[in-house]
Formats: C-alpha cells, sequence, structure tokens
C-alpha cells in the first residue's frame, strides 16, 4: 500500500456519498485532504435538509463536511466559488430558460467547477488525484482512460460527466463507481459517519424548494416574456406568462382546452411563443448538439451507439455522425419523445461514455 | 510536523496567566456580580478588579469601561447607540473606506435608516488625508469612526490628528482600537477618543470578552437592553470568567508592550526583508513605517492567496489572506480595492501578523517554505505564463 500511497483531494458536500469516498480513500492508507466549493452564498437560503438525487450532487452544508472531516480525521478547506458558479452556472442556467432551452446546471457545474477549478486547486496542493462521490467509473484503458457506468444502474451519474477530458480523467477519481447506494450506506454505518442517515431530494442545490420559476424571476425580474401559446399548425390558442415557465413535454398547467391533450412542443424565444401540440408532435427521429466531447477519439464516420437524452431516459440505439466545429448528429432508430435543447445527449457503447454534446 | 501561527490578528493564544485568572469563576466563584449576598460579593470584586486594568491600559477611569460580548458589538453599540441618542443634532457620520466591517456594514445599516455617511478614500498606504477629514464634516455631523490601526495592513491612523479635529468642531470620535491594543501604546485622552472599542482575544485573552470606553458625559443608547449592569449602558449578566480574563490581559500587555513588540517588530522586519529579497515581484500593503509592529501585508503576483493559504497549512503555517472576518468570501478585499491595489494583486495579497510567541526560527522557516511554494504556483499560474 505505501507504494501506492498518494495524495488525494476530495470534494465533499457533506452528503453521504463523498463523506464515504473520503473515509475509504483514507482507510485505504492515502493521504486524503477534504475540500468543499462554497459556490453560494448559503446566508440567502435555506437548504432542505438532505442530498440530492435526481440531479448530480448534493450540497448540504460547509459544516456538515467539515464535521465529515474531522471525524474521519483528514485536513480540510473550502474553497470558495461563488463568482465563478454565478457564472458558469446560474447566469447560464437562466440564459437557457429564457432563450427557450431548458437547462442541465449539474454537468456545467462538474464541466467547470469541480474538474477544473477545484482539479487546479489539487494541484496547487500537489495532490496526485481528486475523487469525487459520483456513481460512475473511470479505468485505465489501453493507452488511456475509459468512462463507464457506475455499477448501481439506478444511481449511474455518467450522464452529468460526459465533458471530461483525456487529461482531466488521468486526475479525476470515483471511488464509489463499484458499488450500490445499499454498499455505500453500509460504509457510512460501518464507519459511523454522522450523515448515514440522510435523506434524498430530487432538487437543483440553488433552487432547494424547487420553484424554479421563481428563482429565475428573482434573479432575471419577471414580465417581459409572455406571449402566446400557438398550435404547431398555426392556430393562437391562448396566452403565457413567459416561455421560461414551460418545458417540451409538458402537458399539464397550460390551461387550454382542446380535443386532445396537448403538449409543449417547441418554446420560440424570438417571438416569445409557447408551440403546443398533440402527443405525435413531440416525436422526433434526429437531433443535433453542439459542444461535443469525445471521450473516444474522435470517429471519422458515423457510428451506431446508445443516446441518453436526460439523466433519467433509457439509452436508445442511434447513430451518431460527427460534424464540423464541434457538431454532432444523433439519428434515432425510432423517434424520441421529448428531444429538449439544453440538456445534454451523451453517446454510450454498453457501459462506456463516448462523448456527449449539448442539445441545440 | 512544525507548526507556525502568524495570525495574531486573527486571534491570539490565552497566556497561562489569564487561564489561571478565570478558572475559579468556573469553578467555586460562581455567583452573578450583582447579586447583594456572598456568592455575589465573590465576584463582583474581580469584574470591578478587571475594569481598572483594562483602564489603566489606555489612560481613563474605570467608570468609563463598558464590558461587552466582542468587539463588533462594541462597534455596533457604538455607532447605533450614538445615532440613536444622538437624532436631534444630526445625521451624518464620518468614517474610512478600509474600517472593520463591524463598523463598515454597520454604517450601511444605518444608512438605510436614515443616516447619512462619508466615506473617506485612502492613498495607496491605506492612509486617509486629515484635512478630507475636516472638510468631511458639516453641521449634521455627530460622528467620526476611524480604527486606530487596520486589521488588514496594519495602517495606523492619526488618531491624534483626528482627535483634534473632532474636538474642534464638537463632533464625536469613535475608534476601533482592537487592532492596536496590547501592540502600541493607546492613550484615550492623548487622543480625544469618545468612544473606544477593544475585544480580550486579541490581545491574549478569552474569545466571547470586549471593552468600550465610553467617556463620562456620553450621552448613548444601548444597544442591549435589560438589567442595570455596567451603568445601564449594557444589559446582560456579566461573563464573570471572560471580564477577569480580560482584566488580566490588559495588565500583561500594560507591562510588556515595550519589550514584547519590540521583539515582535524586529521578527516582523525580518521576515518583511527575507521575502523581499527572496522573493521577485512581491508588493508591500500597507504602510511602511507607521504600521501596527506585528503586521505584515504583501502580494504575490500572479499567485491566488486562497492557494498560497491552503500551500501554507499543508506545511504547517498558519496565516491570512486579509480578515477572518472576510475570508468566507473571495472578493477582493474592501482595503485593498480603497488601497487602489490592482485586482490580481489584490487576490493575492497575504497577511502574516505575528506575536510574542513567535521566534526567529519560525521567522526562518517561514523564509524556508515560502520560496519554492510562491514559484510552484506562479508556474501553475494562467496570468504567469500569458506574461511569460
Amino acid at each position: 500500500m505505501t507504494a501506492s500511497k498518494k495524495r488525494i483531494v476530495v470534494a465533499m458536500s457533506g452528503g453521504v456519498d463523498s463523506s464515504v469516498a473520503a473515509a475509504l480513500l483514507k482507510e485505504q492508507g492515502h493521504e486524503v485532504i477534504g475540500m468543499t466549493m462554497q459556490i453560494w452564498d448559503y446566508s440567502s437560503f435555506t437548504a432542505k435538509n438532505g442530498e440530492t438525487f435526481g440531479t448530480c450532487c448534493s450540497l448540504d452544508d460547509v459544516h456538515d463536511a467539515r464535521r465529515v472531516a474531522e471525524q474521519i480525521g483528514i485536513p480540510f478547506y473550502v474553497v470558495n466559488f461563488e463568482k465563478q458558479f454565478q457564472r458558469a452556472v446560474i447566469d447560464r442556467f437562466c440564459d437557457d430558460y429564457f432563450a427557450g432551452r431548458t437547462p442541465n446546471p449539474c454537468v456545467l457545474c462538474n464541466q467547470v467547477l469541480k474538474f477544473e477549478l477545484l482539479l487546479r486547486r489539487a494541484r496547487e496542493l500537489e495532490a496526485d488525484l481528486l475523487a469525487t462521490g459520483h456513481y460512475a467509473r473511470i479505468a485505465e484503458e489501453g493507452a488511456g482512460y475509459a468512462l463507464r457506468k457506475g455499477h448501481d444502474r439506478d444511481k449511474d451519474q455518467s450522464y452529468f460527466l460526459f465533458t471530461l477530458t483525456a487529461e482531466q480523467m488521468t486526475r479525476v477519481r470515483f471511488p464509489l463507481g463499484g458499488m450500490t447506494k445499499e454498499d455505500v450506506r453500509g460504509h457510512a454505518v460501518r464507519l459511523g459517519l454522522k450523515v448515514a442517515e440522510k435523506a434524498e431530494s430530487q432538487d437543483i442545490c440553488f433552487v432547494p424548494d424547487g420553484d424554479y420559476v421563481r428563482f429565475l424571476e428573482e434573479e432575471r425580474g419577471s414580465g417581459q416574456m409572455d406571449g402566446e401559446i400557438v398550435h404547431a399548425y398555426g392556430q393562437v390558442l391562448g396566452r403565457h406568462r413567459g416561455i421560461y415557465r414551460y418545458t417540451i413535454g409538458q402537458r399539464r398547467g397550460l390551461g387550454l382546452s382542446w380535443p386532445e391533450p396537448l403538449f409543449v412542443v417547441g418554446l420560440d424565444a424570438d417571438k416569445k411563443r409557447v408551440i403546443v401540440g398533440e402527443r405525435e408532435l413531440l416525436e422526433r427521429d434526429r437531433l443535433t448538439v453542439r459542444e461535443t466531447n469525445w471521450l473516444v477519439p474522435v470517429p471519422g464516420e458515423p457510428i451506431e451507439a446508445r443516446c441518453r437524452i436526460r439523466y433519467r431516459h433509457g439509452e436508445v440505439p442511434a447513430v451518431i455522425i460527427p460534424l464540423a466545429g464541434q457538431r454532432a448528429e444523433v439519428r434515432f432508430a425510432e423517434p424520441q419523445k421529448g428531444i429538449t435543447p439544453g440538456q445534454a445527449a451523451v453517446f454510450y457503447e454498453d457501459d462506456r461514455v463516448l462523448g456527449g454534446g449539448w442539445i441545440e | 510536523m512544525k507548526q507556525v501561527y502568524m495570525d495574531y490578528n486573527a486571534t491570539t493564544p490565552v497566556r497561562p496567566e489569564v487561564l489561571e485568572e478565570m478558572l475559579p469563576f468556573f469553578r467555586e466563584h460562581f455567583g452573578n456580580p450583582s447579586s447583594v449576598h456572598w456568592a455575589g460579593r465573590q465576584v463582583s470584586g474581580a469584574v470591578e478588579n478587571a475594569r481598572e486594568q483594562v483602564a489603566r491600559l489606555i489612560n481613563c477611569s474605570p467608570a468609563e469601561i463598558v464590558f461587552t460580548s466582542c468587539g463588533s458589538e462594541g462597534d455596533n453599540m457604538s455607532l447605533k447607540g450614538t445615532v440613536d441618542a444622538l437624532r436631534d443634532k444630526g445625521n451624518h457620520i464620518v468614517t474610512t473606506t478600509v474600517e472593520h466591517p463591524a463598523v463598515l456594514s454597520t454604517c450601511q445599516y444605518l444608512e438605510k435608516n436614515g443616516c447619512e455617511v462619508t466615506y473617506l478614500p485612502v492613498d495607496e498606504h491605506g492612509m486617509i488625508d486629515s484635512a478630507q477629514l475636516e472638510k468631511a464634516i458639516t453641521e449634521k455631523t455627530i460622528l467620526i469612526s476611524i480604527m486606530w490601526g487596520n486589521n488588514e495592513t496594519g495602517t495606523l491612523f492619526p488618531v491624534e490628528e483626528i482627535g483634534a479635529i473632532a474636538q474642534k468642531y464638537k463632533v464625536r470620535f469613535h475608534t476601533d482600537a482592537v487592532q492596536a491594543i496590547g501592540k502600541i501604546p493607546v492613550d484615550v485622552q492623548k487622543a480625544n477618543v469618545d468612544l473606544l472599542v477593544l475585544s480580550g482575544h486579541k490581545v491574549g485573552g478569552p474569545k466571547g470578552v470586549g471593552a468600550v470606553y465610553v467617556r463620562r458625559g456620553t450621552r448613548m443608547t444601548p444597544l442591549i437592553h435589560g438589567g442595570h449592569q455596567e451603568r445601564n449602558r449594557r444589559a446582560g449578566t456579566h461573563n464573570v470568567a471572560a471580564i477577569a480574563g480580560l482584566g488580566k490581559a490588559c495588565e500583561l500587555a500594560g507591562e510588556r508592550i515595550e519589550g514584547d513588540y519590540q521583539r515582535v517588530r524586529d521578527l516582523r522586519d525580518r521576515l518583511e526583508r527575507g521575502i523581499m529579497e527572496r522573493i521577485p515581484e512581491v508588493k508591500l500593503n500597507g504602510h511602511p513605517e507607521k504600521r501596527l509592529p506585528n503586521t505584515l501585508n504583501v502580494s504575490f503576483a500572479y499567485i491566488e492567496g486562497e492557494s498560497l493559504l491552503l500551500n501554507f497549512d499543508m506545511k504547517g503555517i498558519a496565516a491570512s489572506s486579509g480578515s477572518a472576518c472576510t475570508s468566507g468570501s473571495l472578493e477582493p478585499s474592501h482595503v485593498m480595492g480603497a488601497m487602489g491595489v490592482e485586482i490580481a494583486l489584490a487576490h493575492s495579497s497575504t497577511r502574516f501578523s505575528l506575536g510574542p510567541d513567535n521566534t526567529e526560527e519560525d521567522v526562518d522557516y517561514v523564509l524556508e517554505v515560502l520560496p519554492p511554494i510562491v514559484e510552484r504556483l506562479r508556474e501553475m499560474s494562467p496570468l504567469y505564463k500569458k506574461k511569460a
């Protein structure tokens, strides 16, 4: 063990997963340093007591993380990324909604905060590796590293990690990748970690009450974005109070009377229009992504893969066609419902992540 | 691992004599000093003794000392209490842009509640211009609030000049002397101060206790209403042990200022010289001469203070990137901003604040550890690369 003993910074949120990750690495004899990113002014809101589940990671409390670090006996630092979080995550979150997209802040937080800024902090402390509590696996494969799904398929978070670069993968580790949530809770109990019994919630960390509309209006002000609700075939059916209140596939809360159930099938920010239609109008057989990141050598020709178009979506067969300018086209074998601009499309081959991009 | 503590402006270790002084009040002497019976009598003497000890250190009468829970309370009490009591006289406060948050935030709060506040600018050394202070005073001015020594840079303000101006215009003068107490001689008569705030844990006393000198005859509304403690100026059962500790700490500080702080100054200067000699592109923040003897604030170009502090800590060195009260935030310090320090340098500002327990060995250890860390962090810095 001494030979492979490493200095590892663990990104600690105060939740069960990252706490167990830190404790296990310490148990394995590594020199572990805990770090928590302060990304939000905690005095401005009260977070619910619990970790997030539907999203990527948890933002419980600096205090919880600190207490766990004390308990397992590792140095612990809080690093302040409030400004960067505002710029890279929150501003884009708002921009996306106001442009008719439905954003995925967790991916951005991983990309810009965890695997860029926090990794830099880790390297400044001469750490060999940065570890997080994500349910995914990074394994050496041939000349480089492969990103694979977590062993616990129900918890798998590889979708949120598609932006990892080859360089980052040499320095990032996910100690929980081979475990189930049950295993992790078991370790937490065995180690007597104070966070073992925390509940899980489904909210975005900076919108703890789930009311993202109110969050957007507090950030950017309300009004200005109201307009017409229009059927995909052109008929004006009503009015709405801001396109950011809607997301593709939404059925509830439209307040329209129509012989058949209507769904949001499009959002036109320029015309401030919410476009609705019958179920079949939700279906598309292709999409394009931008800012595509490949975790394998960029394919020279179309490849067959399985594609996931949101976190809770079973992958479906598709052909991925790399395009110029870091774009790619995804053609599905079967038409898909609810393709949502702003979400990520991630490509898999079995459990390996091949790449991904942002749906246009 | 070797541990070197150079963050005395954040807090200081409790001196052994101070601890001894406090212990009986956690044990047998449990009484409430406001009680008339024997249990109260056992401790009321200790509170009054402490009052005398504090008064002696700053040259005032014991009756002019009000015990509080901390420096921030003292500042809040002084500002809010003055504004409330002098409502009919005016609503204008003159302060500086580099005060401690306990004063600045209180001023901002008071602005929301009908006060007008003038924030005097400072020059590149963090120094104010007394002429500007004089110009800022209007008929509505009721209070000048200017600190004795700055917590981040150590810059010492011309309190005697300020006191003279305050006297000339009959304006009340409040000074946050939390950092000056115990490090340099502080005399409220010479400086013509009306309200002076100090804190226990910055002078080798315990945390959770402070005092305000309130010049006799200064009308002020209490911040904490309640019982009749502290001549009705501050309600709340006395924190007897901490007050006794504060008193002892002030007594020791008075005895030792000269010897201790000459030695501390020598160590600080050795550190300053050593850094300047060993590391290129370092900037001193603060006044070259008019400065607390223990404080050294420097910026290492191209580096973030936060990275430096984490690396220091890994080597057992405790320093700070500014006030401990603002270190939760990565905004460059308001003090650096006010001094016109450019943002990149402000981000890298690092404060070493030494104390009587530091040794030459400590200084040499820092001088040995620091250059390779700075070099390594500069190598990793995007700003440094751009320049190269």
